[in-house]
């Protein structure tokens, strides 16, 4: 057996957004075998969730994920409401979904930038970044904030979008959609990006049923499974869309799955608009007063796939256990099948196609060694460490003036 | 679409392991059953049903430990949970990464963080701490109580 050369990627990697080491076993430029560590992220949210309240179990779920922060809410609330037995009504249903859909437009546009970024064609990077820009300014004017919106709560949102502000939103999606055909047709069209993506990191059905891979992952090998569609909540089944599925199971066919997604997004936002015009004022929550026995599965289709919440409650205030499955978890394990056999530059656009989300993926902060027991650093060291740096480089500049 | 061919099917092969059926509608269902009987129906739900794993919570209870493993019929939009109680003092119970690879990671997890013995399983080594952990300590635990 010829020697295997090892390249790390992480756990700091200008290629990722965040923490994770994954250990390529190189034979020459192909990559024989993937390794992963992960752990550097986990915050025990699952443990945190038994000692909150319901009504701070929201926030806490929000902070798992910093791109598609209202996904797991969505989940968690849709949970609750199955424990509880009630719906929302109608205006909530809408808020929700508007404010799940441009979440997915967001998501999707950061990953097309950061794939073009992969890909060395940083044009569409800065194209799709900067036309993100008015969909975070968008959440701004409808929650309050530019990501982490705090809208969930149990029965419905905390906060009614006016009809004040409907023909500003319209504004908005009406100026990004010229961008986004643009933003598109350089992606679909450009020879470089399909010599690049086509044909590389290709998932069969067969890996999406072992792996029980979700979202774009598995819509862009011909599996159509999509919640809002097979489990319908929010607004969902009160609009007109389609479920967007590509048959190859390559890195181009995830990003046409994404590109055409945002189609559906931007018409699903104008019908849940037009839905709202027609409910005009109306309540935006039921009030719920006690969270009775009983357990509770709550899904979402996050940007990334399937959200999985598992919530068990004993009739106190708080739930007995919470367990949360994020979509980058299923996804992130299709590595085995998708990186094996391709060259070093190839695996890491597969790494990248799945749209891994390691702060989804792991929910530790670590204070010793089992065997040695030796201190590791906790975060408060960490940041003392990282602010000593600081100053250190700052007190260098000083004296090279 | 109607589920109960599907709950008579199981009902017929392997009458002896199941121990209690709750339908809360027709997209909920959960089904207790003996551990033995878990590779057997986890193997006809994902083979023969149609049905994709979505993942498994533990449950550290009165009763010992449970696992509710959740599977998902898309085409019904039905999450179908089959339940197992395992002892207090040696959780185990055989693992179902041999059939499926989505189980693997979550089983490893469940192993490090609630001490559940998983056999036959392929790797069962640690997921998240990566040995930084003390060994015998499961912090999902009941007893052992978060700083917050």
């Amino acid at each position: 057996m010829s020697r295997k050369t090892l390249i790390p990627i992480g756990p700091y990697h200008p290629l990722q957004e965040e923490p994770e080491l994954f250990k390529l076993y190189c034979d020459g430029e192909i990559v024989r075998d993937i390794k992963w560590e992960t752990g550097y992220n986990h915050r025990g949210i699952e443990k945190l969730s038994e000692s909150k309240t319901y009504e701070q179990v929201f926030f806490l779920v929000e902070r798992i994920c910093g791109i598609c922060s209202t996904s797991h809410p969505f989940a968690f609330a849709n949970a609750v409401e199955e424990i509880v037995g009630i719906e929302p009504t109608n205006r909530a249903k809408y808020i929700r979904s508007i404010i799940g859909e441009l979440e997915r437009i967001h998501s999707h546009l950061l990953w097309v930038g950061l794939a073009g970024h992969f890909l060395g064609y940083n044009t569409v990077f800065m194209w799709a970044w900067k036309y993100r820009e008015p969909i975070l300014d968008l959440f701004e004017m409808i929650t309050g904030n530019r990501n982490s919106y705090a809208m969930f709560k149990v029965g419905g949102v905390r906060r009614d979008i006016e009809e004040s502000k409907i023909p500003a939103v319209q504004k908005i999606l009406d100026e990004f959609k010229k961008k986004n055909d643009l933003l598109t047709g350089a992606v679909m069209d450009d020879p470089v990006i399909h010599a690049r993506t086509k044909g590389v990191g290709v998932l069969t059905k067969q890996d999406i049923m072992d792996y029980a891979a979700v979202g774009p992952t598995a819509r862009a090998s011909g599996v159509a499974i999509d919640v809002r569609k097979d489990d319908p909540y929010a607004a969902y089944p009160l609009v007109n869309w389609k479920v967007i599925t590509a048959e190859a199971g390559d890195v181009f066919a995830k990003a046409e799955v994404r590109l055409l997604e945002m189609y559906e997004s931007i018409s699903i936002i104008e019908q849940c608009l037009n839905g709202l015009k027609k409910e005009k004022e109306g309540d935006i929550t039921v009030k719920v007063n006690e969270i009775p026995e009983g357990v509770g599965h709550g899904r979402a289709e996050a940007p990334r796939g399937e959200v999985f919440h598992f919530v068990m409650s004993d009739g106190s205030n708080s739930p007995v256990r919470h367990k949360i499955r994020a979509p980058s978890y299923v996804n992130i394990a299709t590595f085995k099948k998708s990186c094996i056999g391709q060259t070093i530059s190839d695996a890491t656009i597969s790494l990248a196609a799945v749209d891994p989300c390691y702060c989804c993926t792991e929910r530790l902060a670590v204070v010793y060694d089992a065997n040695s027991g030796e201190r590791i650093m906790n975060a408060r060291e960490l940041i003392e460490r990282s602010a000593s740096g600081t100053l250190k480089l700052t007190e260098e500049l000083k004296r090279k003036k | 679409m109607d589920n109960d061919p599907i709950i008579e099917k199981l009902k017929g092969e392997f009458k002896t392991g199941i121990l209690e059926i709750t339908v809360k509608n027709q997209k909920r269902i959960i089904i207790t059953i003996n551990s033995g009987s878990l590779p057997g129906m986890a193997e006809y739900l994902y083979k023969e049903a149609g049905f994709r794993f979505i993942i498994a919570s533990a449950i550290h209870t009165k009763r010992g430990f449970e696992i509710h493993y959740h599977f998902s019929r898309d085409s019904a939009g039905l999450i179908l949970n089959l339940h197992v109680v395992l002892d207090r003092d040696n959780p185990e119970v055989e693992s179902l990464s041999n059939m499926f690879n989505a189980s693997n990671w979550i089983e490893r997890e469940m192993h490090e963080l609630f001490g559940i013995n998983f056999l036959n399983h392929p790797n069962q080594e640690k997921l998240i701490s990566e040995g930084n952990w003390a060994e015998g300590v499961y912090p999902y635990r009941k007893e052992f109580k978060s700083i917050s």
